[in-house]
């Protein structure tokens, strides 16, 4: 399956990278160096690190509001991200964008969208373009569970089935589309089980078990590219924080917070590979350090950006 | 000069370059076998097989936004909603999505797809199948709003909104698709964002699109007779306006009407009047005025309908008062 030590530090390194720039971009927000809205994928690493990691530069991605996790996992470059949430001139969208709209065409990533249930027909399209031109390339769409009751799902996952197109639809079901619970607001356990409407695989995984997360997507990427269609993955998880920084998150229980928190899936996976000899404590320590220090550099590289000049608000509405 | 029909100078454009181009493609319902509602794709199926004629289910968000997706990685997508009406289930992949990615992205995406649909009155389709919208898409900007009145710039427009990097929006009027006339073989390219004037005048200038050029045109021909000599521009595209030809006629002729099927109210016309009144409001000598439909659904019935669409009648009315005959 391909998992070597080499790989499982590359993920465990990751995780760990997503949770760092998160609780730093929270920092930030809070002494008020971030504008706008930021939603933050703290709990849910291993979803988007066990999916990219089996995913090249020519594959594609959308993502999220919740997208930082997905950009990081994708290759996105956390000096370019962090500037963009400053909203400076040097960052990935030279300051249009912000948190909701990071994107890296050349790194297959079609942009955090602002929109949920926006990204799965866009996931389709860019399957379509790999399947149109005979590549093996495929679009992973990453939804949460409020995106899975929105119609543009719905008819996402159909056309895909109908032209059997390379995509893998993502799910991260984190119990809640801001303050409504999944009890709410569908009326079946599993989004997995809406797969059999499409006639594909639908897979449930524990979306805090990095592996488990690697191993069924591995599947799925395998069967887009083989020509077999699309699939879809359930990943269960649950964000530490608010919807969006800020929130005071009155609707859960601080019980069932507790109770996720002690699934998270960073020490999981740390004390796996520790008991395994993957790693040992001193090369936790140093990939800890070589990120914060990457961090450093990104949030130095941030502030210290130029602003955009004002002149530049028409730039970029057209293509020319 | 061959002759042919508006629907058939499409259906040229779309072979011309999909010939040229193997990455432009066809997708919407019925637009294969069937050749499409009003039979503007036909034939093109057996030419270029499912790969490239795509026959979806009725999916009006997922034929936008596999476009929007399909453009963003590097194809180029003509994408058929069978009415403009449908646009509402699918606005958000297009408004949010095509219109805004490149500037959201810091410029680093392009979407040149196009997204054709049938538009207007006239043929009792009522409230649901009948609508003009223009303006709709005209308040989005990234995007353009194209929508031909003659089977030439149909052809024209067409080809050059495939070859444009930006998702366009190109409105056919469907009391046109029968419409004959004069269209240049092979490659003909009618720039985007460059108006025409369809009949030359000095004593007011007539700003009309689509179907209600011609009205004007016939206007125009009842008017001469009378002795008033009306010039009619057609901008044939609404975003990017031509507001330099609209201006130059308006600074000649000092009288506007602007006649449009979009109800009148907060209409492609409020802009063009609004930009005309800030940009030569000196050169006016008389006030502006529009000619457009009623603040109201579409209605079915026949009488209705035609009560709705602006008629020669009104269009020659509103320039005598202009002109203050």
């Amino acid at each position: 399956m391909g998992l070597n030590n080499e790989k499982m530090i590359s993920m465990y390194t990751n995780m760990v990278k997503i949770r760092l720039f998160e609780e730093r971009v929270a920092e930030l927000f809070a002494a008020g160096k971030i504008p706008g809205f930021v939603h933050l994928y703290v709990g849910e690493e291993a979803v988007a690190t066990g999916v990219c990691a089996g995913l090249n530069d020519k594959d594609y991605i959308t993502s999220t509001h919740r997208g930082h996790g997905h950009l990081i996992s994708k290759g996105g470059d956390v000096k370019l991200m962090m500037a963009e949430l400053f909203g400076k001139k040097t960052g990935y969208c030279k300051g249009k964008g912000g948190s909701m709209h990071i994107a890296d065409m050349d790194l297959g990533i079609m942009g955090a969208n602002g929109i949920v249930g926006g990204g799965p027909p866009l996931a389709a399209g860019a399957a379509l373009a790999a399947q149109y031109r005979g590549t093996d390339n495929v679009a992973v769409c990453f939804f949460g569970d409020g995106a899975s009751n929105q119609g543009t799902t719905h008819e996402a996952m159909n056309l895909a089935s109908c032209w059997k197109l390379p995509v893998v639809f993502v799910n991260e079901n984190n119990l809640y589309g801001i303050s409504c619970c999944t009890s709410k607001s569908m009326c079946v356990a599993d989004i997995a089980d809406r797969a059999a409407a499409y006639d594909m695989p639908g897979v449930v995984v524990d979306g805090n078990d990095v592996i488990a997360v690697y191993e069924v997507a591995t599947e799925a990427l395998k069967r887009a590219r083989a020509g077999e269609g699309p699939s879809l993955i359930e990943c269960k998880t649950y964000r530490h924080r608010g919807h969006f920084e800020g929130d005071p998150c009155v609707y859960r229980p601080e019980e069932e917070v507790e109770e996720w928190k002690a699934k998270d899936p960073i020490p999981r996976f740390e004390k796996k590979l520790l008991e395994l000899k993957i790693l040992t404590p001193d090369t936790v320590k140093r990939i800890r350090e070589s990120i914060a220090k990457d961090l450093a550099a990104a949030v130095q590289f941030a502030e210290e950006s130029p602003l955009p000049d004002p002149k530049e608000i028409l730039d970029d509405v057209y293509s020319v | 000069m061959p002759t042919m029909n508006f629907s058939m100078a499409i259906n040229e454009a779309l072979r011309l370059e999909m010939e040229r181009d193997p990455n432009v493609y066809i997708v919407g319902e019925d637009v294969g076998a069937f050749g499409g509602c009003f039979g503007v794709t036909s034939g093109l199926l057996a030419q270029f097989g499912e790969k490239r004629v795509r026959d979806t289910p009725i999916t009006e968000s997922a034929i936008v936004g596999t476009a929007v997706g399909a453009a963003a990685a590097g194809l180029r997508p003509v994408a058929e909603l069978m009415f403009v009406d449908f646009i509402g289930v699918a606005l958000d992949q297009l408004y949010n999505q095509a219109a805004k990615m490149k500037y959201m992205f810091g410029g680093k995406a392009k979407i040149p797809m196009v997204l054709r649909m049938s538009c207007g009155a006239g043929i009792g389709a009522a409230a649901q199948h009948s609508q003009c919208l223009e303006a709709w898409f005209m308040h989005v900007p990234g995007l353009k709003v194209v929508m031909p009145s003659t089977p030439a710039d149909a052809k024209g427009l067409l080809m050059a909104s495939i070859r444009d990097d930006n998702p366009v929006v190109f409105l056919e009027h469907k009391i046109l698709y029968g419409l004959e006339g004069e269209v240049p073989a092979g490659e003909y390219i009618v720039p985007l964002g460059k108006a025409d004037v369809k009949r030359i005048g000095t004593d007011a200038t007539i700003v009309a699109t689509a179907a209600m050029v011609h009205r004007s045109l016939e206007a125009a021909e009842k008017l001469a007779a009378e002795g008033i000599n009306v010039e009619v521009i057609d901008p044939r595209t609404l975003s990017p306006l031509d507001t330099a030809t609209l201006l130059e006629s308006v600074r000649k002729t000092h009288r506007l009407v602007i006649v449009h099927e979009e109800v009148k109210f907060a209409g492609s016309g409020a802009e063009i009047a609004a930009m005309v009144a800030e940009e030569a409001f000196d050169f006016l000598d008389a006030p502006i005025l529009r000619v457009a439909a009623p603040f109201t659904p579409v209605p079915f019935s026949l009488v209705l309908e035609q009560e709705y669409i602006p008629s020669v009648d009104k269009i020659m009315a509103a320039v005598k008062k202009v002109v203050g005959r």
